[in-house]
């Protein structure tokens, strides 16, 4: 017997935008399955342009995306889709649907499983995101906090190998911010969440990685990673006034 | 009111719980369209058209207090017609033809009954399409609008339109408090430069953001089809009930041609 291939292996991965500009200059990382990974970095470290490697939407210049055992590519696309999870930064890009109930089944239907399956999978979605009697509301009527939680059951309901979170804490009020950490607290999935929210890495992610200019600076328990002062300084990362790391 | 949360395009929608309401989307648009050809066709010049005009009226009344549409929701919707009612105003004035005398003003006869019909037309089909968009969820109409077989492409541009123009009005609404903060008044050249560079950030934030709502939707899964789910069956009296409306309006043109 083998053991379970990581949830993600990334290595080597290097990526220049169409204007030349460079956003990653040969990422290694590698997430097992169940765990939860903090990706921390300054703006325009390369962490979002990281994500859309995960699954695909940008392809690697150079290196490569594996996801459970599967190498990311154009023949693996579709199943890649489903194997990873994204929850981009804004929900408004994410929910697009008339209903917040259609937009969590958009993606089971597009995996085209049968309809009986579909609302199973999105009434268990929007009950792990506490958000169970919002289904038949549309998007805009919902609160930021709200929507983002959606955000997060239209993924859920992929049933997906690895969540990716993109800022998840970005815009939202304590209460919300709160609401979600709880949420996000009780899934049992692998997690990939980018943030500069140093008090929410510390929260909800036992493991940390610092990436900045395009590489991985620093890979480790999320307690000594916050610990360490000039590391953290040295890469524009700041921890709130009076916050202690080895107290969470 | 609806308003604010819910934007321009929802506030339309008058809830309730009537007949008209629970009749399945397409059908609606089915039967409004259907009315609306019968109406059309009704021959202007006619000596009985006003008769059947007033038919027509009676009819799309009829399901208007069906529905509860008020006299009030329904008198507003017909602002969209005062373009309508400028031009069928003009006709008889340009009309050639015999003359008539009307409140001691020389104008043509066949102008007047073209004029008259086409006010006549298009008041009847507003009226009925009033009815239909009071009783009908936007989102509910694109249903309706994707089961009559409507191309993918358009159902799902107005689906787009209006999940994002409560967003895009946001933007808009937000830079124009952050002009305002700042000294902006409108008017004047220079009004108009700002108001220009204004529409291009627009144009240029909707754009980027068709880009991510798009990555989103491939994240997901899409293939270029929106999945839908089962649509429901439709009970053929409910065709009955939706039929109502487009089929009195065709006795009432029958009876018109038979007479005349
Ligand atoms: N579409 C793009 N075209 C060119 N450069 C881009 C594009 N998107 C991002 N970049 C650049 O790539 C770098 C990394 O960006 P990004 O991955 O968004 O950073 P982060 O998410 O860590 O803030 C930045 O310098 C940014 O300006
Ligand atoms: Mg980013």
């Amino acid at each position: 017997m083998t053991a379970a291939p990581p949830s993600l292996l990334v290595e080597d991965l290097a990526y220049a935008y169409p204007d030349g500009h460079q956003a990653l200059f040969g990422v290694d990382l590698r997430i097992e399955r169940g765990e939860r990974v903090a990706l921390l970095g300054p703006n325009g470290a390369g962490k979002t342009t990281l994500v859309l490697h995960l699954n695909g939407i940008l392809r690697a210049g150079r290196g490569r995306v594996t996801v459970a055992g599967l190498p990311v590519g154009k023949r693996s696309l579709q199943e890649i889709r489903r194997r990873v999870g994204v929850v981009f930064q804004d929900p408004d890009d994410q929910l697009f649907m008339p209903t917040v109930g259609e937009d969590v089944a958009f993606g089971p239907r597009n995996l085209g499983l049968p309809e009986a399956e579909v609302s199973a999978r999105v009434a268990a979605a929007l009950q792990q995101v506490r958000m169970a009697d919002a289904a038949d509301r549309p998007p805009h009527h919902l609160s930021f906090g709200q929507r983002r939680r959606v955000a997060v059951a239209t993924v859920l309901a992929m049933q997906p190998e690895i969540v990716v979170l993109d800022e998840p804490s970005s815009n939202l009020d304590p209460a919300g911010r709160r609401e979600l950490a709880e949420v996000l607290a009780g899934l049992p999935v692998t997690l990939l969440m980018v943030t500069h929210d140093l008090p929410y890495a510390a929260q909800l992610c036992s493991r940390s990685v610092i990436l900045d200019g395009g590489v991985v600076v620093a890979d480790g328990p999320t307690p000594d990673v916050l610990s360490d002062a000039g590391l953290l300084a040295a890469h524009r990362l700041e921890l709130p006034y009076g916050f202690d790391p080895t107290r969470t | 009111m609806g308003a604010g949360h819910g934007g321009t395009l929802v506030a339309r929608y008058v809830p309730g719980s009537s007949a008209v309401h629970r009749l399945e989307p397409h059908l609606k648009l089915v039967s409004v369209l259907a009315f609306a050809v019968v109406v059309v066709s009704t021959p202007v010049h006619a000596p009985w058209a006003p008769v059947a005009y007033g038919g027509y009226l009676l009819a799309v009344l009829t399901a208007a207090a069906v529905a509860g549409v008020g006299p009030g929701r329904l008198a507003r919707s017909l602002v969209v017609e005062v373009p309508f009612v400028a031009f069928a105003v003009l006709l008889p004035f340009v009309a050639r033809g015999p003359q008539v005398e009307v409140l001691g003003l020389s104008v043509s006869q066949t102008g007047l009954a073209a004029g008259g019909g086409l006010l006549a037309k298009a008041t009847l089909s507003i009226l009925a399409a009033t009815v239909l968009s009071a009783t009908t969820e936007p989102r509910a109409l694109l249903r309706g609008l994707e089961r009559l077989r409507l191309p993918q492409a358009l159902v799902q541009i107005l689906m787009f339109m209006i999940r994002y123009a409560d967003v895009v009005g946001g933007e808009l609404q937000r830079m124009r408090v952050a002009r305002e903060s700042r000294g902006f008044r409108s008017g004047g050249l220079r009004g108009l430069r700002v108001m220009a560079a204004t529409a291009g950030a627009l144009f240029i934030r909707s754009y980027e953001r068709g880009e991510r709502v798009h990555l989103a939707m491939l994240s997901r899964g899409y293939t270029g089809r929106l999945p839908t789910g089962p649509a429901a069956v439709v009970d053929p009296r409910a065709w009955a009930v939706a039929l109502t409306l487009p089929l009195a309006a065709a006795a009432v043109l029958l009876a018109g041609m038979l007479s005349g």
